[in-house]
């Protein structure tokens, strides 16, 4: 069994490798005829821009895309500054330079990796699966008997802020970089997946698809490792089902199929404020312009944030969303789960928590009142404020910047949750109705508490939840996305996560079940 | 023993920041207390300080029984109480090639969880129990079986009816083998964890004012015999026990409550000690125990007490209820694998309901995590079918279930 073990992590480490010396490789080359052809798509009339190009990239063959695709960047920065000097307007060239590098790029390389991608496929992600399997089956038998075992999680240098930890947090880190910044220096990356975007959408995979992907079938493995773990625990179970279903195929395959059909790529499941560019001016045309499902797409959004997430939020709790819906959940509870106890539960946090969170709440509306503002007196400017900058703004700051980089890649030094509890607005709306009008609550059980502390150092949101469970208390807090592991790991069936009546759902009790002390007598005697 | 485990580190286990106690006006103060002088109301530390105190309460805690073994103080025998217990185990167990083999000599609560935690360090461990199976003298036979299976089944060497003849010293004066008396097996081995159960920790009060027994005498509102000295927890103990209970309770939530009582005494609110019905939990292993009401082994039986046993086929579920032969009234449960809601258990214990109503209203008191699969309907079958009954499992109700809290 440990050899097994020992097998699947070699297998993961080699593709690792391999994975990442494919970023280093390949044959690209930009022709006259492709540059032109491309040019021409893209309404592209600078000539500055062809000039900047001509000598140095031009029918010239490189190994890597890096100087490539800078190269073009450099040359659309540097038309644009030519034609805005001159006012030549019409001739600038709107798009990002990195993303239009990036197209670029995609269609000139050529050579061993655009010729074996569905090789290439195989020996990265198909053996990095099976490697990573090899590495987890084992634990079946030999964690012992089922029954969540966290033995030397705060030994190990991979869940304990060691070097493993911090090794994981740059590569996720600069992942997150190159995707949003720089897609076109992890081009190869992309190709290996064209097949199964064409199958799906018919278009050639972006680096969207690519996340995507990559999404899909880490939840997919680390879920497996959800199952192994808590296997004991149909609770986890089945929301470890559901957040890998929505993210498949509400996330995944129904945009991609969508698109295959000339409608608009749309994920059912992701609510505005989370769904930040909702109703952006673009958005907003692209679904009026796509009849009647573009119409229902743009009811539906609407319906889903003002009815059905308050109402489901009212019956529930936010775990509905957060825990059994959500894709920033859902990677969360599957790739993060291994670094929930690194969250911090210091009073502290909390204050930061509360301020981060409902601020970008409060961003977030500001940005789409005046984004609808504009929209509807048709100006681009609102209060002598640019539309377009304050959504670029919140876009790289809160969508990039947030969301990604930090939510994710902080995973391993900060916990799991990071962007869901310091950053998410549709968790700060959803937590501000759970904490003041719901049914949902954590039930302490009585007296049985030992104050031993499992549920808080294993709390992915930062709740304290013993001091509330060794005080007798109900847990209602607004942050608590009812991902069920504290009750999973008390040791004494302290915690309960429940619905129930809202009578008597905050209330404590003075005096802790087990003690017959009689409050009332005292009440009397003062 | 989570700490040792890896689960968590020491802060995890601090109930407050550490900024807490400034904030709240309460001075922390590290040292051994030597001596009370009562009548100058002073404290007198190992380092020559003073504190004077107006009022005093000595939560000491125990300190593990020790039987008078040859060598039962010699280095790498360990128990379980305190951080200077976790720090020693820490040091004479740190991995398997330091530790080859780590022997327990008590089967009660803390050797288990020694054992849980040498097994996490795959130390092999031998567990010494003097009974003739895990805690037959609280547990009833079938979860006693059950138990001792559990403890088996995760590899611990567990020797019944064995007792512990005396410990054998290397050079060095570290231990390197002990000896069970009945058979006069030598098993070698680098730690021994003494849980042979506890015993106030008093020693420093031998040559005070204040009453001992085997504890510090206290009155019901935990009094000692010295007017503004007041002793809770493992180290007091009752003058008269409280009807149902120990004189001496070595049980956390008892400790709990009685700093809950003397708090209000001290704050001006003269306040009788008054724990409610017995409850208690525990986790062996994998397999989670509650008990709410009293179910006394074989041996400690009431002659009127009987009970209705259920056992899951897989032997990882199991529960036992104690009701009264001749009323009918519902006593106790010991579930295992199976947790219970604290509040209804303590309201039927309240109302003295009949172990029909329990029975046909456990989904009331359940307390599972949601979606897990509950066995109530074959408890109820088995029942019926041994009692020749028909009772009807009810459906859970809220109102019921909180009915007290409004």
């Amino acid at each position: 069994m440990k050899t097994i073990r020992t097998l699947g992590l070699g297998l993961i480490l080699a593709v690792f490798a391999l994975f990442i010396s494919l970023l280093f490789v390949g044959q690209y080359k930009l022709t006259n005829q492709a540059f032109e052809d491309f040019i021409t798509q893209k309404n592209i009339e600078s000539p500055v821009f062809r000039d900047a190009l001509k000598n140095s990239v031009f029918d010239q063959e490189f190994s890597t895309p890096f100087y490539l695709a800078n190269s073009i960047a450099k040359a659309v920065e540097s038309a644009n500054e030519t034609h805005k000097k001159n006012k030549e307007w019409s001739m600038v060239i709107w798009e990002k330079p990195h993303s239009l590098a990036y197209q670029m790029v995609k269609s000139s390389g050529t050579g061993f990796v655009v010729q074996n991608k569905i090789m290439l496929w195989f020996l990265t992600f198909g053996l990095a699966i099976l490697g990573a399997l090899l590495f987890m089956l084992p634990a079946i038998k030999l964690k012992g008997p089922p029954g969540i075992k966290n033995n030397h999680i705060f030994h190990s240098s991979a869940t304990n802020r060691g070097w493993i930890a911090w090794f994981v947090f740059a590569f996720l880190i600069s992942f997150y970089l190159v995707l949003y910044f720089r897609p076109s220096y992890m081009i190869n990356w992309i190709y290996l997946v064209d097949p199964i975007s064409e199958s799906l959408s018919g278009n050639p995979a972006s680096q969207w698809f690519l996340y995507g992907f990559l999404y899909c079938v880490i939840m997919s493995v680390m879920a497996v490792r959800m199952y192994i773990k808590y296997r004991r625990n149909k609770y986890q179970v089945l929301r470890t089902t559901s957040v890998l279903f929505f993210q498949i195929v509400f996330a995944f395959l129904i945009p991609e199929i969508l698109v295959r059909f000339e409608k608009p790529w749309y994920d059912f499941k992701n609510a505005f404020p989370l769904d930040y560019d909702f109703f952006f001016r673009w958005n907003l045309n692209e679904l009026l312009e796509n009849g009647g499902f573009g119409l229902f797409i743009l009811v539906w959004g609407v319906v889903l944030t003002l009815v059905i997430v308050p109402v489901m939020v009212y019956f529930f709790g936010k775990r509905w969303y957060c825990s059994w819906v959500c894709g920033c959940g859902g990677l969360a509870e599957t790739l993060g789960d291994p670094y929930r106890q690194l969250s911090s539960k210091s009073l502290f946090s909390w204050k930061v928590e509360r301020w981060l969170v409902h601020g970008v709440l409060v961003f977030a509306l500001l940005m789409t009142g005046l984004t609808l503002y504009g929209y509807f007196s048709e100006a681009y400017e609102v209060f002598g404020i640019k539309v377009q900058s304050i959504q670029d703004l919140y876009g790289f700051l809160i969508g990039s910047i947030f969301a990604g980089v930090i939510g994710t890649g902080f995973y391993p030094i900060f916990g799991n949750r990071v962007w869901c509890r310091f950053g998410c607005p549709l968790a700060a709306y959803m937590g501000v109705i759970q904490r003041f009008k719901s049914r949902f609550r954590i039930t302490t059980n009585g007296g049985q508490c030992i104050s031993c502390g499992n549920c808080s150092t294993y709390c992915e949101q930062g709740i304290d939840v013993r001091a509330y469970a060794q005080k007798g208390e109900n847990i209602v807090r607004a942050s608590c996305v009812g991902c069920g592991i504290c009750s999973a790991v008390c040791p004494r069936g302290v915690l309960k996560l429940e619905n129930g009546p809202e009578e008597g759902r905050i209330g404590s009790s003075d005096v802790l079940l087990g003690n017959a002390m009689n409050l009332m007598d005292q009440l009397q005697d003062k | 023993m989570y700490v040792y485990m890896g689960h968590m580190k020491f802060k995890h286990t601090q109930p407050y920041e550490n900024w807490f106690w400034k904030k709240n006006e309460i001075t922390l103060k590290k040292g051994y207390v030597e001596q009370i002088d009562t009548t100058k109301k002073t404290l007198l530390f190992s380092d020559g300080e003073n504190l004077k105190f107006d009022k005093l309460i000595l939560a000491t805690g125990s300190k593990p029984n020790k039987f008078g073994w040859p060598g039962q103080d010699l280095k790498g025998v360990v128990s379980l109480y305190h951080k200077q217990d976790l720090e020693a185990v820490e040091t004479y167990a740190p991995n398997n090639t330091v530790c080859k083999r780590a022997v327990i000599v008590g089967g009660g609560l803390i050797g288990i969880e020694l054992a849980e935690m040498f097994h996490s360090r795959h130390i092999p461990v031998t567990f010494l129990v003097r009974e003739d199976s895990y805690w037959s003298s609280i547990l009833p036979s079938g979860e006693s079986k059950m138990i001792t299976n559990e403890i088996r089944k995760n590899g611990i060497d567990l020797r019944l009816e064995s007792n512990l003849k005396q410990l054998n010293s290397d050079a060095n004066g570290k231990v390197k083998s002990i000896v069970i008396a009945e058979t006069g097996e030598e098993i070698d081995c680098n730690v021994v964890g003494l849980t042979a159960g506890v015993s106030p920790n008093i020693g420093f009060l031998e040559h005070s004012e204040l009453e001992t027994n085997r504890g510090i005498l206290v009155d019901r509102n935990l009094e000692t015999n010295i007017k503004g000295i007041y002793a809770i927890g493992d180290c007091a103990e009752q003058r008269i026990a409280v009807e149902g209970r120990r004189p001496i309770e070595a049980v956390w939530y008892t400790g709990r409550i009685m700093g809950e009582t003397v708090a209000q005494t001290i704050c001006k609110k003269e306040t009788l000690y008054t724990p409610g019905h017995w409850f208690n939990s525990a986790k062996f292993f994998d397999i989670e125990y509650q008990t709410y009401g009293w179910v006394n082994s074989e041996r400690h039986r009431k002659p009127n007490e009987a009970h209705f046993h259920w056992m899951h086929p897989d032997q990882t579920k199991c529960l036992t209820i104690a009701f009264d032969k001749t009323t009918q009234s519902f006593l106790g449960i010991n579930t295992f694998g199976i947790r219970m809601r604290h509040e209804i258990f303590n309201r039927w214990l309240d109302q003295n309901k009949s172990i029909d109503f329990v029975l046909e209203h456990l989904e009331n008191a359940h307390f599972d995590p949601e979606f897990n699969k509950t066995h109530y309907k074959e408890i109820l079958g088995k029942f019926n079918a041994e009692h020749h009954k028909n009772l009807q499992l009810k459906k859970k109700n809220w109102s019921q279930i909180f009915s007290l809290k409004s």
